[in-house]
C-alpha cells in the first residue's frame, strides 16, 4: 500500500498547481476584460437581410462624425466588398463600427487594431476601436465567402493631426 | 477489403481467454481502408494549398479535378478532419474495447450495417464535394448552400457513429452482467466515455442538419439563419476535437506505456480525466463564437471559464502519460530529471510517432489556451494562427498518433511484419519536422494579421512582413507531403512485399496504481452524464432557447463559388 500512497502524493503535487494555473489565467482574463476594458462583441439586434438596404444606418453606409474625435461607420459587407471600402479619420479618433451582411457570412478584421468581428446576415455587429497611430490599416474579410474571398478588403486611413 | 487475421490474444485485465474477434478485426480493416483513402485525398489537396501560399500555384494544372483553391481546401478539410478521424475511430475503439472486454461486439450484424451506412453516407456526400457543388468548407456555414446530398451524406455518417455508440453500450451491458462489481477494463471504459461524450455533443450538429440545412437545401423551407446555424454547429464543433483526441489519448494511456517498456502511472487518475472530458467537453462552444454578434458577452465569458476548466483533465493527462513513459525509460536505464527521455525505445516507429505527437501537442495545448482567452482571442480569431493550431492538434496529436497505431495495427491485421522500420522512423520524424515548420509559420502569419482560409498568393493585400513566412508554409507542407507518401508506401509494401510474420501486437499496460485503487464513483455513468446535462443546460440553455424562439428562418442561400 506504501506505493499507492507515494503515487497519491505525486498526483496531489501535480493536481494542485494544475488547478492554480487555469485559475490564475482566469484572473488575468478578468483583469484585462474589466480592468483594461477590452471586450468582445455582444448582442445588438437583428436586421432583415432582405431589407437591409432600406434600414438605417445601412441605407446610407458611410463615415459620420458624432462628437469631437468620435466617428460612426455604418457598414455593409457583401460579396466581395465592404461599403464603405475606405474610411478616413484623424489620428486619435475612436471609430464605432456598425456592420451587417447582405448575403453570406463575412468577417471584419483590422489587424493590430483589436477589430475582429463576424459579419452575419441577420445580425448587427458593433465594435469600436481607437486609432492613435497615423497610417493605412488594411481592413480584411477573414471568413470564407466564396470564390473571390481573397479580394475582399478595404482600408482605414488614419491621417496625422495637423 | 477483408484483411482479417486471427486476433491477438485478449490481454490486460480482461482475462487470459482469447475470444474469437475476427469479425472485429475485419471491421477495423474496413474502416481503416476508408480512413486511409480519405487521408490520401486530404494530403494531396493539402500540398496544393501549402504551395499556393509559397507562390507556387498548381491549381491551373489540376482543374479537371480541383476547380479552385477553395474547392481543394474544402476537400482537404472534409477528408482529413471529418472522414479520416471518424472512420479510424469508429473502427479502432470497438476493436480495442472488445479486446479489453474479452467479448465480441453485442450486435455484429448491426456493426456491419453501421459500417455500410457510414460508407454510403460518405459516398453520397463525396459526389457533390468532388463535383464542386459543396465548396462550403468543413464548417458549411449557411447561407452558403451546398447540394442536399452533402448534408444528407454527412448526417448518415453521424447516425452511424450513434450506432457504434449503441453497440458499445450493449457490449458493456453484456460484460457488466457477467462481471458485477469489477472495474470496467480501462481501454473499454475510455472508449465508452469517448462515444458517450460524442453522442451528447453531436446533438447540435444533428439538429442543424435535420431542422435547418437538409429541409432548406431540398427547398422545403425558404430560408435559414447564420447565427442559429453557427451556434448549433459549434455545440458539436469543439467537442468534436475531443472526439478525435480522446482515441489518441486512449493509445497513450493504455498501450504506449507498455510499448515504452513501462506501466501506466495511475489508473484512477486516467479514469478521472476521461470523466471530466465527458462532463466538460460540450458546454464551451462559444469560444469559437467570441466575435459573433447576437450572443451576449456574459455567456461568452462563462464558456471561457469552462474552457479553462477542461484544461484541467488535459493537464492530468500530460502528467499521467509522461510519468508512465518515464517509468518505461527508467526501466530501460534512463536517469536524471529529463535525460531519461532519450532512453525511450526511439527505434520503435509506433512509439516514436506517438511521443513526437505528444511533444508537438504540448504547443497545441498552450495555443488552445490562448484561443480560449476571451479578449486575447481578438488577436488570433480567424487568422492563419487557427489552422496552425488545428494542425498541431488534429493534424499531429491525432494524425501522427493514428499513424503510429497503424504501425502495429496493420501488421496485426494482415499477419505480416511492418515493411521498412527505418523508413517508418524517417516518415515519423519528417512529419514532426514538417509540421513544426508549417505550423510555426502559420502561427506567425496569424499574429501578423494574415486571414485563414484565404488564397493568399492571389490576395492584393499581402503585407511585407508576411513574406518571410509564406515560403515556409510551402516548405513545411512539402515535407509533410513527402512524409505522407512514405507512410502510404510503407503500408502498401507491408501488404504486398513483407514476408515475415507479424510480431505480437502491444498489450494493454498494467498500472502502478491500478483499478483496485479507483473508487466506485469512477466506474459509474449516470451521475457524470447528469452533471454533463446540467452544465450544458446552464451554458447553452438560455441562448439556444432565445435564438430558437426569436429567429426567423428567412435568410436566402447562395452559391458563390
Amino acid at each position: 500500500m506504501k506505493r499507492g500512497t507515494t503515487i497519491y502524493l505525486y498526483e496531489l503535487a501535480w493536481i494542485l498547481p494544475s488547478i492554480a494555473l487555469p485559475v490564475g489565467m482566469l484572473v488575468a482574463l478578468a483583469v484585462t476584460a474589466f480592468g483594461a476594458g477590452i471586450h468582445l462583441p455582444s448582442e445588438v439586434g437583428r436586421v432583415n437581410p432582405l431589407h437591409v438596404a432600406a434600414t438605417p444606418p445601412f441605407d446610407a453606409p458611410g463615415v459620420k462624425q458624432i462628437a469631437p474625435g468620435q466617428y460612426e461607420v455604418g457598414m455593409l459587407a457583401q460579396i466581395w466588398s465592404f461599403t464603405p471600402g475606405e474610411i478616413r479619420v484623424p489620428a486619435g479618433s475612436t471609430v464605432h463600427f456598425w456592420v451587417t451582411s447582405k448575403d453570406v457570412v463575412h468577417g471584419l478584421f483590422i489587424p493590430h487594431a483589436n477589430v475582429n468581428v463576424m459579419v452575419l446576415p441577420g445580425q448587427i455587429a458593433h465594435v469600436e476601436a481607437r486609432f492613435d497611430r497615423p497610417g493605412e490599416y488594411p481592413m480584411l474579410c477573414h471568413e470564407y465567402c466564396g470564390i473571390a474571398h481573397h479580394t475582399m478588403a478595404g482600408k482605414v486611413i488614419v491621417e496625422p493631426r495637423s | 477489403m477483408s484483411a482479417g487475421a486471427p486476433p491477438g490474444p485478449a490481454t490486460g485485465d480482461a482475462g487470459a481467454l482469447a475470444p474469437d474477434l475476427g469479425v472485429e478485426s475485419r471491421q477495423m480493416a474496413a474502416y481503416l481502408a476508408v480512413a486511409l483513402g480519405a487521408l490520401f485525398g486530404g494530403v494531396v489537396t493539402g500540398l496544393l494549398q501549402a504551395l499556393e501560399h509559397a507562390g507556387i500555384n498548381l491549381y491551373p494544372w489540376v482543374t479537371p479535378f480541383i476547380a479552385s483553391y477553395y474547392h481543394g481546401l474544402t476537400v482537404h478539410g472534409v477528408l482529413n478532419v471529418l472522414v479520416w478521424t471518424t472512420f479510424f475511430i469508429c473502427g479502432f475503439l470497438p476493436y480495442i474495447a472488445t479486446r479489453a472486454f474479452g467479448l465480441p461486439l453485442a450486435r455484429r450484424g448491426l456493426a456491419w450495417l453501421t459500417f455500410w451506412l457510414m460508407t454510403s453516407g460518405l459516398v453520397l456526400a463525396a459526389i457533390p464535394l468532388v463535383g464542386n457543388a459543396a465548396t462550403v468548407m468543413f464548417t458549411f456555414y449557411p447561407p452558403l448552400r451546398a447540394h442536399w446530398a452533402f448534408y444528407v451524406g454527412l448526417t448518415l455518417v453521424v447516425l452511424g457513429t450513434w450506432l457504434v455508440t449503441l453497440n458499445l453500450v450493449l457490449t458493456y451491458r453484456t460484460w457488466r452482467r457477467a462481471n458485477p462489481g469489477r472495474r470496467t477494463p480501462l481501454a473499454a471504459f475510455m472508449s465508452l466515455a469517448t462515444f458517450a461524450m460524442w453522442a451528447i455533443a453531436s446533438l447540435g450538429l444533428a439538429a442543424e442538419m435535420l431542422f435547418m440545412l437538409i429541409p432548406w437545401s431540398l427547398g422545403l423551407v425558404a430560408g435559414t439563419d447564420a447565427l442559429l446555424a453557427r451556434t448549433l454547429f459549434w455545440f458539436t464543433g469543439h467537442p468534436i476535437v475531443y472526439f478525435w483526441l480522446l482515441p489518441a489519448y486512449i493509445s497513450w494511456y493504455t498501450l504506449a506505456p507498455r510499448q515504452a517498456g513501462g506501466k501506466l502511472f495511475s489508473d484512477p487518475l486516467a479514469r478521472t480525466s476521461f470523466l471530466l472530458f465527458l462532463v466538460l467537453s460540450t458546454p464551451l462552444g462559444f469560444h469559437h463564437q467570441y466575435t459573433d454578434p447576437g450572443i451576449h458577452r456574459g455567456w461568452k465569458l462563462l464558456h471561457a471559464f469552462l474552457t479553462f476548466a477542461v484544461f484541467f483533465p488535459s493537464l492530468l493527462t500530460f502528467f499521467n502519460v509522461t510519468a508512465s513513459l518515464e517509468s518505461g525509460a527508467r526501466a530501460r536505464g534512463g536517469k536524471g530529471w529529463v535525460a531519461w527521455f532519450g532512453k525511450l525505445p526511439w527505434g520503435d516507429p509506433s512509439l516514436a510517432a506517438q511521443v513526437l505527437a505528444m511533444l508537438l501537442f504540448t504547443f497545441g495545448g498552450v495555443g488552445g489556451l490562448i484561443n480560449a482567452s476571451y479578449n486575447l482571442n481578438l488577436i488570433v480569431h480567424n487568422t492563419a494562427w487557427i489552422p496552425g493550431h488545428l494542425h498541431l492538434t488534429v493534424g499531429t496529436a491525432v494524425t501522427l498518433t493514428f499513424m503510429g497505431i497503424t504501425y502495429w495495427l496493420v501488421p496485426t491485421l494482415c499477419g505480416r511484419a511492418l515493411w521498412g522500420r527505418r523508413v517508418a522512423l524517417v516518415q515519423v520524424w519528417l512529419w514532426f519536422i514538417g509540421m513544426a515548420i508549417f505550423s510555426h509559420a502559420m502561427h506567425q502569419l496569424g499574429l501578423l494579421g494574415a486571414p485563414r482560409r484565404t488564397m493568399l498568393g492571389a490576395a492584393a493585400y499581402v503585407q511585407p512582413e508576411w513574406k518571410a513566412w509564406l515560403p515556409l508554409v510551402g516548405f513545411g507542407g512539402a515535407i509533410l507531403f513527402a512524409s505522407s507518401l512514405l507512410y502510404f508506401l510503407i503500408l502498401v509494401l507491408t501488404l504486398l512485399a513483407s514476408r515475415r510474420p507479424a510480431p505480437a501486437p502491444p498489450e494493454f499496460a498494467e498500472a502502478m496504481s491500478g483499478p483496485d485503487h479507483s473508487p466506485p464513483i469512477l466506474d459509474r455513468w449516470r451521475p457524470w452524464l447528469a452533471l454533463a446535462a446540467v452544465l450544458i443546460a446552464i451554458a447553452y440553455g438560455p441562448t439556444l432557447l432565445h435564438l430558437i424562439a426569436t429567429t426567423p428562418l428567412t435568410t436566402p442561400g447562395f452559391r458563390v463559388w
